[in-house]
């Protein structure tokens, strides 16, 4: 038993308690922060998997980012306690039950699998031509400046970025369209219809009605 | 990525900008200006239409297979599709337009959601790797969840995008779990290397889960049995021209990918999905087919008749020959303009929100709009698969196609419950003719009146005359047809 | 070298000494700061316990130590203990991954994301705020540690923006690459000038610092997020906070100011020479990261001492409108100018530099005084 292989019992163990104690919490809060543990074991797998970039992307995106506003809509609602009244309980034990088949089914069917076997140090560690000025020292003791290709393998960043960036530039392109969608989404689904004409706080409204007042007002006066 | 690769993806380029700028419009000051969306959509379809077609001509000298890293082809199946998407986006352009104009939301918006969905079925459909067409199929599904519950202040949209959303999350997820284990089994996203791949692998159980789990995220897409249950409900609850794209050009969208990943990738794995597919097509056809039998709402029973549709669409993709993947082709083109034709009318009934819903609603239609209602009975009649409709041809294919591959009882079992689904057609066309009733309240404008005419013209022609359309059915299927070993000659 | 001293033991008498050290810093920034603050506004600040008051720094943990541990009656007992300890783990665990001075001996951990990494641990910094201030059950708590979200997850993006073009001109994400870059090279802080300003700003939003001091603002929010707390525990806010400047200012030293070093274009006190000078030449380094990082704690204070606070759309604007697209156009000038520079065989750097010295001069001269200077005496004259 090496070191990874304990790292990854352990760990494994706790990111699959706290996702179920996720579940059964009745304190959103609660399970909120359950939640962001189990991202967090699961950066560690990562790294434990060789994979420090998506394990640092995987804190960065969904621990400092995605569980922030988790916890602040949960806040802005300020549900401290979900009701005690077990509306779902008949279900639960249907619920266990698939899901112990899909995990039966899963354990079964895709560790018997045989897998496609790449070199994973081919797979990894990508060559790439990387044009530097670079300052050599001459023999006699100058130093002179001098553009030089190197080839070298890389690491984990620049393997990520290779593939997002060359070989899945569009579908990359494409997510970022997907991206605006629910951006746009967001928006249409949240905010006030400003075409209403009876908008009270859209600014030609106010000026408007600003002119009637004074038109009455010259009005009574007169 | 070079000028060649542009090429491939120009259309989806230009659409996709082109739905951006409809964004910007209301920050100029259009917000307003309703009419301007409507023809700014419709020039910007025209535009994408052209480059289609230009695009068509230019890729004929570039090799497709390697294009853009193996993640885009243009190939004939791809244009085809494409042009069926961008005429029926177009048409539900139409649609929306008097539909949108009573409610208050923003008409900009909504048409470049539109815009952005009709993108991601054109990458879609192009997708030559599973995570393009992932990554397509997820653009096209977002911007219909939204457009679900575009009108938000009605408890039935909010609701019916809701269940919409939900659900197609899970499905997605189904979705990317397949395509995960079947990157890990293959070793590669791209569908020809997936083939390549499984000619050599004989038996193996994560495969196979992973075919079953892509299969069962398409299925939902396609609305097949037993993942049908969102279709009633979403189809009654959003807004009518939505429910048309979900079930027409979205529809297709489903059609046309299932087809490119079975008969690209999959055709040597037959035998292990081949029996489950007809399985879900015949459960789909019987399940869909009776229970639009009970259906009293309009909007329902074309769901239902919907996903009956899925199961005789599958009989073109398990049949995995010359003939099947035509039928696909032919069908989806006939079913996408018969569905708009009747969603068409759906909307000429429509007078105050829930208007033409209902069954009852199409009483006495004959006498005070005969000419649409004449048109009705032969869109029915089309989707029920009558000789001198279109609907003919298309079901003509499949149901060759399914006994020339051996599933003669499957065959034979489309064409009693195409019996069937006569008789819920039927129902309104006793309504529209037979029954006294109120009078029908219509409200016929312009833009209806030349969809419904466009599609009734399309729809008789075609079923009259079917020949250009066969034809150009097997030129677009020539490309796959020879990468599935199904056509003797290779295609370019 | 065995593996377990190698990997395990090391690092750690590393990171306790850095841990110690810092602390030390942060225990005495508390007696800088408020000294400083005396003598800009122009009054003593605490000098009566010890000698200019130095034992100050003793004496405020004892009488944090010493002070009733108060827990609000309707508290949410776990969330409120959680929430001042929290966001100290992931910034003690940052003193890890900073390089104090030239590799190895300086480094507990080196990490070839080390940025990425950083970045990650100094943003889960924001849960404690949020959690304090939720289970505090009291609305200007909630209101703070609301407040507190919006900003930090605002500003998170152009603090992870800004460095992006630091990270395209040295071509790792290694901060001890980034800094050797800069001491063969210059200071990033010439060619990334605007990056630099974006990076300072977005960091003194994030630590909520004035004039972002929104979350904690008292003339609003009676003490923000950090009301409901007392004794240790709000001395756990304090602690977390300071120690959270400190590793901007690190970051800020190794992306922008060449870090230990003290060279340009390879000239002058580089890496290489400071590892040549064995010990000593590493103290060095170490020295020169220290007043190089203390310039910009002072700095810190210096604004607490001049700016006015935001408003908080106002500070939204700031972060939406301005700061991300400025980021963003920095990024797509440096791309350009750095693939041209590869491609056409010139130094990027230089040009960007030119660029950034315009830009300063362009401002200063928008900002020079125009209004005519009129003596008070002769105000009844024009």
């Amino acid at each position: 038993m090496n070191a990874a292989f304990l790292v990854f019992f352990v760990v494994g163990t706790i990111a699959v308690a706290s996702s179920i104690l996720v579940v059964a919490m009745r304190n959103p809060v609660h399970s909120a922060l359950f939640l962001l543990l189990t991202f967090l074991c699961v950066a560690i797998l990562f790294v434990v998997k060789d994979a420090e970039f998506v394990a640092a992307v995987q804190v960065l995106v969904y621990a400092g980012g995605i569980m922030v506003l988790f916890l602040f809509v949960v806040m802005l609602i300020n549900v401290r306690h979900l009701p005690d009244d077990r509306t779902l309980s008949r279900f639960w034990k249907g619920g266990v039950g698939v899901g112990l088949a899909i995990f039966l089914l899963l354990a079964t069917v895709v560790r018997t699998g045989t897998y496609h076997d790449q070199n994973p140090n081919k797979k990894l560690l990508r060559s790439t031509a990387s044009h530097r000025v670079r300052k050599v020292t001459n023999p006699d003791g100058s130093v002179t400046r001098k553009r030089v290709v190197r080839h070298r393998t890389v690491g984990n960043s620049e393997a990520v970025g290779m593939a997002l960036y060359q070989d899945y530039l569009v579908p990359f392109e494409v997510a970022s369209l997907f991206l605006l969608v629910a951006m746009i989404g967001a928006i249409v689904i949240g905010k006030r219809e400003l075409s209403a004409p009876e908008e009270e706080t859209s600014p030609d409204f106010i000026l408007k009605r600003m002119e009637t007042e004074k038109d009455v007002k010259e009005a009574m006066s007169a | 990525m070079t000028w060649n690769d542009v090429v491939f993806l120009l259309p989806e380029i230009i659409i996709s900008i082109g739905a951006s700028l409809l964004l910007l419009a209301p920050v100029v000051g259009w917000r307003q200006r309703e009419t301007s969306a409507k023809w700014s959509m419709l020039i910007l379809l025209g535009i994408t239409a052209l480059t289609v077609i230009g695009c068509s001509y230019w890729v004929q000298e570039i090799p497709q297979s390697r294009s853009l890293a193996g993640m885009f082809a243009l190939d004939g199946f791809a244009i085809f599709f494409k042009l069926i998407f961008i005429t029926a986006i177009a048409m539900i352009t139409l649609l929306s337009d008097d539909f949108l104009r009573e409610s208050r939301y923003s008409v900009w918006e909504y048409y470049s959601l539109l815009g952005f969905a009709l993108c991601g079925m054109m990458f879609m459909v192009s997708g030559m790797s599973l995570i393009s067409i992932y990554i397509g199929l997820e653009l096209m599904s977002l911007s219909s969840y939204i457009l679900a519950g575009f009108f938000k202040n009605e408890e039935k949209s909010t609701e019916a995008a809701m269940k919409y959303f939900v659900l197609g999350a899970v499905s997605s997820g189904i979705l990317l779990y397949g395509i995960s284990l079947i990157y890990g089994v293959c070793g590669s996203l791209n569908l020809l290397d997936i083939g390549r791949a499984l000619s050599t692998i004989i038996t193996n159980d994560a495969l196979m889960f992973g075919v079953m789990l892509l299969g069962a995220g398409l299925c939902f897409k396609m609305a097949a049995v037993p993942f049908h249950v969102w279709t009633p409900d979403v189809y009654e609850g959003a807004p009518t021209p939505i429910t048309a794209f979900l079930s027409t050009a979205s529809k297709a969208a489903a059609f046309s990918i299932f087809a490119r990943i079975f008969y690209l990738a999959l055709h040597d794995f037959q035998l292990d999905w081949s029996n489950v597919l007809a399985t879900i097509s015949a459960l789909s056809m019987v399940l869909g087919n009776l229970a639009a039998i009970t259906q009293d709402n309009v909007k329902r029973m074309l769901a239902y008749s919907s996903i009956a549709h899925a199961g005789y669409a599958l009989l073109g993709i398990i049949s995995l020959n010359s003939l099947g993947l035509r039928g696909v082709l032919i069908y989806s083109l006939v079913y996408v303009f018969a569905n708009l034709g009747i969603w068409a009318t759906v909307l000429m009934l429509r007078r105050h929100e829930y208007g033409g819903e209902r069954v009852d609603d199409f009483e006495g239609l004959s006498r005070r709009a005969p000419f649409w209602a004449f048109a009705m009975v032969i869109f029915l009649l089309s989707l029920g698969g009558i000789p001198p409709t279109a609907g003919f041809i298309g079901k003509y294919f499949l149901f060759a196609a399914a006994i020339q591959a051996g599933f003669g009882w499957l065959a034979i079992l489309a064409v009693l419950m195409s019996a069937v689904s006569m008789f819920y057609y039927l129902r309104l066309v006793v309504a529209m003719y037979l029954r006294e009733g109120r009078e029908a309240d219509v409200a016929i404008t312009r833009p209806l009146q030349i969809v419904a005419a466009t599609c009734l013209i399309i729809t008789l022609l075609l079923g009259i005359y079917p020949t250009p359309l066969i034809n150009q059915a097997t030129e677009s299927s020539r490309w796959i047809g020879a990468r599935a070993a199904i056509i003797p000659h290779a295609g370019r | 070298m065995n593996p377990w001293m190698h990997y395990l033991v090391w690092p750690l008498v590393k990171f306790l000494v850095a841990f110690i050290i810092v602390q030390g810093i942060v225990a005495a920034m508390n007696w800088v700061e408020r000294r400083l603050l005396g003598f800009v506004q122009a009054r003593l600040g605490p000098n009566r316990v010890g000698p200019k008051g130095l034992l100050q720094i003793i004496a405020d943990p004892v009488k944090f130590l010493l002070k009733e541990d108060i827990v609000p009656a309707n508290a949410e007992t776990i969330a409120y203990f959680l929430g001042p300890i929290l966001p100290l783990i992931p910034t003690f665990l940052v003193y890890c991954l900073i390089p104090f001075g030239p590799p190895p001996t300086f480094v507990a951990a080196r990490v070839n994301v080390a940025v990425l990494l950083v970045l990650a641990l100094t943003s889960t910094g924001v849960y404690g705020i949020i959690l304090g201030g939720w289970a505090s059950n009291n609305k200007y708590s909630l209101m703070g540690g609301l407040r507190s979200a919006a900003q930090m997850v605002s500003y998170e993006v152009p603090f992870g923006l800004s460095i992006v073009g630091v990270l395209m001109l040295s071509g790792s994400l290694d901060l001890v690459k980034i800094v050797n870059y800069q001491a063969d090279h210059i200071w990033n802080l010439f060619p990334q000038l605007i990056a630099a300003f974006i990076f300072f700003v977005a960091m003194t939003a994030e630590t909520n610092r004035t004039p972002f001091d929104l979350p904690e603002a008292d003339s609003e929010l009676v003490g923000g997020y950090h009301t409901e707390y007392s004794a240790m525990k709000f001395a756990f806010f304090m602690l977390a906070e300071y120690s959270a400047m400190l590793v901007n200012c690190c970051l800020m030293t190794l992306l922008f100011l060449g870090g230990w070093t003290l060279a340009i274009g390879g000239y002058g006190l580089t890496t290489q020479t400071l590892q040549h000078m064995g010990i000593p030449g590493g103290m060095l380094g170490v020295l020169i990261f220290i007043v190089k990082v203390m310039t910009f704690m002072l700095v810190y204070i210096w604004f607490r001492a001049t700016f006015p606070r935001f408003r908080f759309d106002q500070l939204m604007d700031l972060g939406w409108k301005w700061m991300i697209p400025l980021a963003l156009a920095n990024i797509v000038v440096t791309g350009v100018v750095v693939l041209l520079g590869q491609s056409l065989n010139f130094q990027g750097e230089v040009v960007l530099s030119i660029a950034g010295a315009a830009i300063v001069g362009y401002t200063l001269y928008n900002l020079r005084p125009r209004a005519k200077v009129v003596h008070a005496s002769r105000v009844s004259e024009v």
